[in-house]
């Protein structure tokens, strides 16, 4: 299970990156950061691209920092940075208490938040927390920078708004206020599984229900008795599934009650 | 005999290369110019290969052959093991396909090249035309049967007719396997010089697999020599030969490089030995208090696309052993041995076992709710009492008389229910279920076998630093033997277990081996070296009595030292100062015409979520009488272990395909194996109550204790908290088929 | 390609290809090649990495440590570090394939593992798969090994 050849590139500056995207994406060029779902697929040959680009030493996208009510998270920032509280206050505390179900720890060493929402796997839990709270997303590319909702961002199974050419080079969350409450509740058959279901409930001045890990894609939903259309797989049946998902809402609904 | 080591926990001699990152597993193993082997697979369940384009593979670089049957049209299908069992010859595999692929995985190309990633790229390059075919996959739908196994006795049909009722199931156990944490590996090299062709990484049953590889490669047997360095498990299903393994060395022997080959994991869930599908329609003729009149069982085997090196064995070990513990006067059981377009199957720890106990015990819970009496007494109702043993069962398994030699089963049952507090379980069970807890326990009995003959042989020497050698036929998969083998010729002979050597897998020194596989070792290894090492001791104490002129009756072995035993005195002579002067070396053989059926209980308490469908294991009590224990510590190791594999197979593991046949179960992402947050913490009961009067220390097999009784224990805990006896009947209970329980 | 890699505290140039993984290049083992299974784990800065989901090329200019370092020295009869020793008194090892990614996931958790309730260790061992223990005594070594370094 060896990953066919590629052209390996290390730009050390966003503009070296975007240019060398530019120039390789049509040839099947394609962003290295974590690696963690990249490689094994790789491994698997079902991805092969000619060329990586690996973006791990720009140290540009390592930054976290928080902006107008965002907290903007760079591309390079990895999943164990959230294991403590990574800003003070509810948003903080929600995403230390996603990131433990992500995966296991040697894989959140390498892991990067940007990278989850860029490879928008229906399991993935980042790309729940950012459907959740409406998060923005910020593509560069040598055409230059664009900022998309994220309710445009997410197409389908690990399909996004992403140009080939344009590196996620920052994904910002709003801030959330002191009062606001939350709950998380994911069903796996092991820890650190690929989630079969799962469910944030944000309540702030409003209350925000997000699903994920049942669809193609997660998002915001009304009620815990929405209408879901679950991914096709043999071994869960769609029935099966959208038990799940009222489940993991209404245990997530309790959880901040 | 001295019991100073034999019986203790001691720490194991194997584990310092294995902490150090010495290990010599198969990717540590190289050898100059070696070549990397590749297999191509077949992509389809079924079709007609009607050609493969090899010439852009060959064109890839560092690539330096392409094979293809043609290629090895001289290599003869494997054989199985010999059996009084006629018709599985014309289902044997060919190394590489011929003309029809029968399932996804299936060789169909070797590609030969510098190294392993060039062999991939090349592999990629190999163009299969095939026409595909419509994959035949259930067992019951197959057409094709190379045997039907048939066991029989007592009047099956009169017991039907006076019965006073009549339980029916049908069960099914879902495929699954062994799925060591090291994939396969062979890498075959030829001494050209002497003429000797060379396989190293083989294990399990190295003599064995040497003459067959011999015999199907028209060698002298003396000319191929197997060689073992560490493995990264059995569990059965590595050790047997392979097409990949004759491949290699058929490579060696015509391409002059040695050939490297190690499996991926994707491959080695879809062509390494698959186990334990059956479906199973059972009935029980019983009286009125739940006595077991007669047993009649008819199930499907699902065999997978060929019969490889085991042949009908796995069937034939779940008709023999379904009645496990229980007084069955009557027993029909045909096992019917049907080819599917799936990976072949084999043997996996328990083989058969797992099945039948699965079965069997299902059958007594049944039972229990149609006469409505207490699982617990049904079982006491049937079980054969200590005053039968040995308890002779009129029918063969493996082509062996079944001779159960010792057991007090209900003797082990009180134990269990002690050691567990089964009644205060039962009551806290009921109380949490009054609060709405889904939670419950299961129980389940069985009988094991172990020490396969029919016999076995060691070497023992000293060596003139007066450390000791053991040189045997075993193999080692991780289990311990080195320790184990150990112990018993220090107690044996009088020296410290930490200066006994223990060689195992090399067919090159010792004659005749018997490999390690059905929990043999301990009992046919253990009991030939605890005989090599007695006729050692006699031989020293032979020769110091020449050398001290002192009688040999009052000299005894201590420690590695004479030491006089009619006065206290210093230590007379080293081992090794009287090894120099001479050769100590003795070699003794054990042989063994029956089996030895070690038996235990399994109690498993579960908790069900009846939302997600999720089974939780809150506890987990194995009781296993071993008859003697070497190394308790590793006696528990094995059953632990074996739990954990029990409980993939119960609730997480099974290789799934879809309507074309394709795998679906290829990565570690869809194949479960259990991690340690789904094993409970499994407590223990080791009895030595009944040991096995068949060798001189009364030992038994752990190997298969800890995975053989899981299915059915977890089966009848689900049950109990569901409030459903037999709702379970079929494994692994998967969230989506616990929630169709719940639903009706 | 020459690739120069630090690894247990000594400068190694290697011939590599951009895709070969670290594990590759490494003696580690391998039980699965796609990040499951974690028997490849080795320590990458001080942090415990799966070896086969990182290309060697990306561990330029970073301190690889594998299970060859955890010993004072490396021979036989050595010194062992307290994991090493716990393993082998509590037989938390069988066969040995998984042992040393158990190794390498233990130590860089072991300050965090004092503080762990069984059933958080239980989670964090869970990790890296065995198919030999059951877990049972790898969860114990863990533990023992911890107290031993207070």
């Amino acid at each position: 299970m060896k990953p066919a050849a590629f052209h390996y590139h290390a730009p050390s500056t966003v503009e070296e990156a975007i240019g060398l995207l530019s120039e390789y994406a049509p040839q099947d060029g394609h962003i290295l950061a974590g690696g963690q779902s990249l490689v094994p697929a790789m491994a698997l040959r079902l991805a092969t691209p000619a060329h990586l680009i690996d973006i791990n030493n720009v140290e540009e996208l390592g930054g976290v920092r928080t902006e107008s009510g965002y907290l903007c998270i760079g591309a390079c920032v990895r999943h164990n940075a959230f294991e403590q509280p990574i800003v003070e206050g509810p948003l903080g505390r929600l995403l230390a208490t996603v990131v433990r179900h992500i995966a296991h720890y040697p894989i959140r060493t390498r892991g990067t938040f940007c990278g989850s929402l860029a490879h928008a796997d229906p399991a993935s839990e980042w790309c729940l927390v950012a459907a959740t709270l409406g998060a923005e997303l910020l593509a560069q590319s040598t055409r230059g920078v664009r900022t998309i909702a994220v309710e445009q961002f997410f197409q389908g199974v690990m399909t996004t708004a992403l140009a080939p050419d344009e590196l996620l080079v920052e994904v910002r969350l709003p801030l959330l206020s002191k009062e606001t409450r939350f709950g998380f509740s994911e069903f796996s058959r092991r820890p650190g599984d690929f989630a079969l279901a799962m469910a944030l409930v944000v309540r702030g001045e409003e209350t925000r229900i997000g699903l994920g890990g049942v669809e193609a894609s997660p998002r915001r939903i009304a009620a815990a008795d929405a209408a879901v259309e679950p991914l096709r797989d043999p071994r869960y049946s769609a029935e099966y599934r959208r038990d799940l998902a009222r489940t993991v809402v209404r245990r997530a609904l309790e959880q901040c009650s | 005999m001295k019991r100073e080591f034999i019986g203790r926990s001691v720490p194991r001699l194997e584990d310092l290369p294995l902490l150090t990152g010495h290990g010599r597993f198969a990717r540590a193993v190289s050898f100059p110019g070696e070549l990397h082997m590749r297999i191509v697979r077949s992509p389809y369940a079924h079709g007609r290969l009607l050609g493969i384009d090899a010439t852009r593979a060959r064109a890839a670089p560092g690539c330096v052959a392409v094979w293809t049957s043609a290629d090895v049209a001289e290599v003869p299908p494997i054989e199985f093991r010999p059996t009084r069992v006629k018709g599985l010859e014309p289902y044997r595999q060919h190394v590489l396909a011929h003309d029809l692929v029968r399932y996804v995985g299936e060789p169909v190309a070797a590609v030969f090249a510098e190294d392993a990633y060039r062999a991939e790229d090349a592999a990629e390059r190999v163009e299969l035309h095939i026409d595909p075919l419509a994959p035949v996959l259930d067992a019951e739908a197959s057409d094709i049967e190379p045997t039907l196994i048939r066991k029989e006795y007592g009047d099956v049909e009169g017991a039907f007719a006076r019965a006073d009722t009549v339980v029916e199931l049908e069960l099914s156990i879902g495929r699954h396997s062994g799925v060591p944490l090291e994939t396969r590996a062979a890498i075959a090299r030829h001494d050209a010089a002497r003429d000797l062709l060379e396989l190293h990484c083989a294990t399990k049953r190295p003599h064995a697999n040497r003459d067959v590889i011999a015999r199907m490669l028209k060698r002298d047997p003396a000319s191929v020599q197997l060689h073992e360095g560490h493995i990264g498990g059995g569990f059965g299903v590595r050790g047997e030969l392979y097409p990949e393994d004759l491949l290699a060395c058929v490579a060696t022997l015509r391409l002059g490089r040695p050939v490297k080959w190690i499996e991926d994991r994707r491959e080695n869930l879809m062509a390494c030995n698959h186990s334990r599908e059956q479906r199973h329609r059972v009935r029980a003729a019983i009286d009125a208090s739940g006595g077991i009149l007669a047993i009649d069982d008819e199930f499907f085997h699902d065999q997978g696309a060929y019969v490889r090196t085991h042949g009908a064995r796995v069937p034939d070990l779940t008709a023999g052993m379904l009645p496990g513990p229980y007084r069955v006067p009557a027993y029909r059981a045909r096992g019917r041995f049907r080819l599917t377009n799936k990976t072949p199957a084999a043997t996996y720890r328990a083989p058969g076992r797992y099945e039948a106990t699965f079965v069997c015990e299902r059958l007594l819970d049944a039972i229990a709710h149609k006469v409505g009496i207490d699982r617990i007494e049904v079982r006491r109702r049937n079980l054969i009492a200590k005053s039968e043993m040995p308890y002779k069962r009129p029918m063969e398994v493996l082509e062996v008389e079944t001779v159960l030699d010792s057991g007090d089963y209900t003797g082990l049952l009180d134990k269990t229910l002690a050691t567990v507090g089964w009644p205060a379980l039962q009551a806290e069970l009921r109380a949490r279920r009054a609060r709405g807890e889904a939670v419950g326990a299961g129980i389940a009995l069985f009988v094991e076998k172990s020490g396969l003959g029919p016999l076995d042989a060691a070497r023992t020497r000293v060596d003139q630093d007066g450390s000791v050698e053991v040189i045997t036929g075993a193999a080692s998969l991780g289990q311990g033997v080195e320790t184990v083998l150990a112990q018993i010729c220090a107690d044996a002979l009088g020296v410290d277990y930490r200066n006994v050597r223990v060689v195992h897998g090399h067919t090159d020194r010792i004659a005749r081996g018997f490999g390690s596989h059905a929990s043999r070792t301990t009992v046919m290894t253990g009991e030939a070296t605890r005989l090599a090492a007695e006729k050692l001791r006699a031989a020293v104490l032979d020769a110091a009595e020449g050398l001290l002129d002192l009688p040999a009756e009052i000299l005894d072995i201590v420690d590695g030292r004479i030491v006089r035993t009619d006065v206290r005195a210093a230590p007379l002579l080293a081992l090794g100062e009287l090894a120099r002067g001479r050769e100590l070396s003795e070699e003794a053989e054990f042989r063994s015409e029956h089996m030895t059926y070690p038996y235990g209980a399994h109690v498993a308490v579960v908790k069900l979520d009846r939302d997600t469908g999720a089974v939780r294991i809150e506890r987990y009590f194995v009781a296993y009488d071993i008859g003697c224990a070497i190394n308790p510590m590793l006696v528990e190791g094995q059953i632990v272990g074996g739990v954990a594999q029990g409980i993939g197979g119960a609730l997480y593991e099974e290789f799934l395909y879809d309507e074309r046949g394709e795998p679906l179960s290829t990565t570690f992402a869809d194949y479960l194996i259990p991690t340690a947050n789904e094993i409970p913490p499994v407590q223990v009961l080791v009895t030595e109550d009944a040991p096995s009067p068949l060798n001189g220390l009364g030992v038994k097999g752990a190997g298969e204790a800890g995975v053989n009784a899981v299915g059915a224990a977890i089966a009848s805990a689900i049950d109990d908290a569901l409030g459903r006896p037999g709702a379970v009947t079929q494994l692994p209970v998967t969230p989506t088929r616990l929630k169709e329980l719940l639903r009706k | 390609m020459q690739l120069k890699l630090r690894v247990d505290g000594a400068e190694r140039t290697l011939e590599a290809e951009p895709r070969h993984t670290l594990a590759d290049v490494l003696p580690t083992h391998a039980g699965c090649e796609h990040g499951v299974c974690g028997a490849c784990t080795v320590i990458v800065d001080n942090e415990p990495v799966r070896a086969c989901l990182m290309f060697a090329i990306q561990a330029r200019g970073k301190e690889i440590r594998t299970v060859a370092s955890l010993a004072a020295c490396s021979t036989a009869g050595e010194a062992l570090h307290p994991l090493q020793r716990a393993f082998n008194e509590h037989h938390a090892l069988q066969c040995g394939y998984c042992t040393p990614g158990f190794l390498m996931l233990a130590l860089p958790l072991l300050d965090r593992i004092k503080k762990m309730t069984d059933e958080e260790l239980r989670e964090a061992l869970s990790a890296n798969l065995c198919r030999c223990t059951g877990y049972q005594n790898i969860v114990k070594a863990v533990r023992a090994a911890a107290e031993a370094m207070r």
